[in-house]
């Protein structure tokens, strides 16, 4: 690991503007960064540790919704009788995810912005545009697998890892942040993630310094929620494919660099389509690299499947 | 204004092991199970992948558990953390200790303490009605551990000696009594 300095943030505005200089990053659980800086993939020059700061609370808003602290554990939320409740999908996604010790540990802020678990990525031997832009792409004529169908490029086909995340997309949760100006703004959870065009290293619309600071839920959409996951092991694995429904809300996980709101899922329902013929919308555009020719079909029978079964 | 202070490549820290304050001087890079192992002697907490995936070098912090080769000591400033060191000895073993004797639940025993504090960290959070993959009602108050319950628990603690039938047994068996439940010592 790199030498680092490290300072314990005391607010918000202090810690977003701390991190917006060169080779800072914020540390909240830890749980992604310190695994990608033992490998040296990671080599921050400064640490804002952001873990104490009391962004923690899950509180109801005015519109009959919920605000999660982006420094909630991941297990916190995913055991909050409300989260539960209301939003079964959020709390099914995120017990999906890594293993009890990580989700004690793993914030929700943290999880958003987690980098991709692209073996190449993680391989410093081979060559990967996100580790070094304009290297080029081992995963293309590669171990591809686990790798996107929706919105690549040439330059990456890594998947964005995070469960919850996709669980936030069909709930259209919104994203709201510090920036290191120290002026509060809020996106929504698809605006967050970039799919990687030309630029795969540059993973998120948030500026340097721009500190998640809470997810906030709209009011729970009438309807089923379930969360679908497939994958090698029964636990502790990533998805090959996941499937979050919220009501009319669909998105997609495991397919993109971003959780895939499946929007035109959605409207081919919403003309009366059948659920096979929503899967065949979604994925039309879908392309396969060769060892993930699979997934195209994975997905479209996860979603005719589930969608299926909501209509008993 | 809040002004804090950038530290250099080395940090002072406070912080409580096994019931014992301690304060030491670490490499800022030095991970809770490093400070353990290498600067605190107590060996008991494994490493074994070293990057989360295997669970050897589960322990409790403030009652909880994590891995503690995914985090960095600095951070755990005025923490309390328990180890295998912290709950039992040969004389007087933690019931889960006497139940992992019992069901002969390894066989080379490197994840062993990891198991051990990681069961104790699973057992509080059952306890506390905390839900898991396997619970099929996530409404529900109370969390019945269930052998599909305590598998899904356990699966960040690997076993490269597949002991996972008598690791479940031993677990099941403290479950069923009071004495399990409850949390750290």
């Amino acid at each position: 690991m790199r030498p680092f300095t490290y300072e314990r943030a005391e607010t918000a505005a202090g810690a977003a503007r701390a991190a917006a200089a060169p080779g800072a990053r914020f540390i909240a659980g830890g749980t992604n960064l310190i695994d990608l800086m033992k490998l040296e993939i990671e080599r921050p020059a400064h640490l804002v540790d952001v873990s104490r700061l009391p962004l923690a609370q899950i509180a109801e808003t005015a519109e009959g919704g919920l605000r999660i602290g982006a420094m909630a554990t991941n297990a916190a939320v995913a055991s909050d009788r409300r989260v539960r409740t209301r939003y079964p999908v959020l709390a099914q996604a995120l017990l999906a995810g890594a293993s009890a010790q990580l989700r004690n540990k793993a914030r929700i802020g943290g999880n958003l912005v987690q980098r991709t678990r692209c073996g190449y990525f993680y391989d410093p031997a081979k060559p990967c545009n996100k580790r070094e832009p304009g290297a080029g792409c081992s995963a293309l004529e590669g171990l591809n697998r686990t790798h996107a169908i929706l919105g690549a490029s040439e330059a990456c086909i890594a998947v964005h890892p995070s469960d919850m995340a996709v669980a936030l997309s069909a709930l259209g949760a919104g994203i709201e942040t510090v920036t290191p100006a120290g002026e509060a703004r809020t996106l929504g959870i698809d605006e967050v993630h970039r799919l990687p065009g030309e630029t795969p290293h540059v993973e998120t619309n948030l500026a340097a310094g721009e500190l998640v600071s809470a997810v906030t839920l709209p009011p729970p959409p009438e309807g089923r929620q379930s969360y679908r996951k497939v994958r090698d092991r029964a636990s502790y694995a990533s998805a090959l494919f996941s499937l979050a429904i919220a009501g009319p809300a669909l998105a997609l996980g495991a397919v993109a660099l971003k959780p895939w709101r499946a929007v035109a899922a959605e409207a081919a329902l919403a003309r009366g389509a059948s659920a096979a013929e929503a899967a065949e919308a979604e994925l039309a555009g879908a392309r396969g690299r060769g060892r993930n020719d699979f997934k195209i079909a994975l997905a479209r029978r996860v979603i005719a499947a589930a969608l299926q079964e909501g209509r008993g | 204004m809040d002004m804090p202070v950038r530290q250099a490549a080395a940090a002072a820290l406070a912080i409580t092991v096994n019931g014992e304050a301690r304060r030491v001087e670490v490499d800022l890079r030095t991970t809770l199970l490093d400070l353990l192992r290498n600067q605190l002697g107590l060996t008991g907490t494994k490493k074994g992948c070293d990057h989360g995936q295997c669970g050897a070098c589960t322990v409790l912090v403030g009652g909880t558990r994590i891995n503690a080769c995914l985090t960095l000591a600095v951070m755990h400033e005025g923490d309390e953390i328990t180890t295998i060191e912290g709950i039992g000895t040969p004389a007087a073993l933690h019931p889960l200790q006497r139940a992992f004797l019992d069901r002969d639940a390894f066989q080379c025993g490197y994840c062993t303490p990891g198991q051990i504090c990681s069961a104790l960290g699973m057992l509080a959070e059952a306890g506390a009605g905390e839900p898991s993959q396997a619970t099929e009602d996530l409404a529900a108050e109370t969390c019945e551990l269930t052998d599909a319950e305590i598998r899904e628990r356990m699966s960040g603690n690997i076993c490269r000696c597949s002991a996972y039938p008598q690791i479940l047994e031993a677990i099941r068996d403290v479950a069923a009594t009071a004495s399990g439940v409850g949390g750290a010592p």
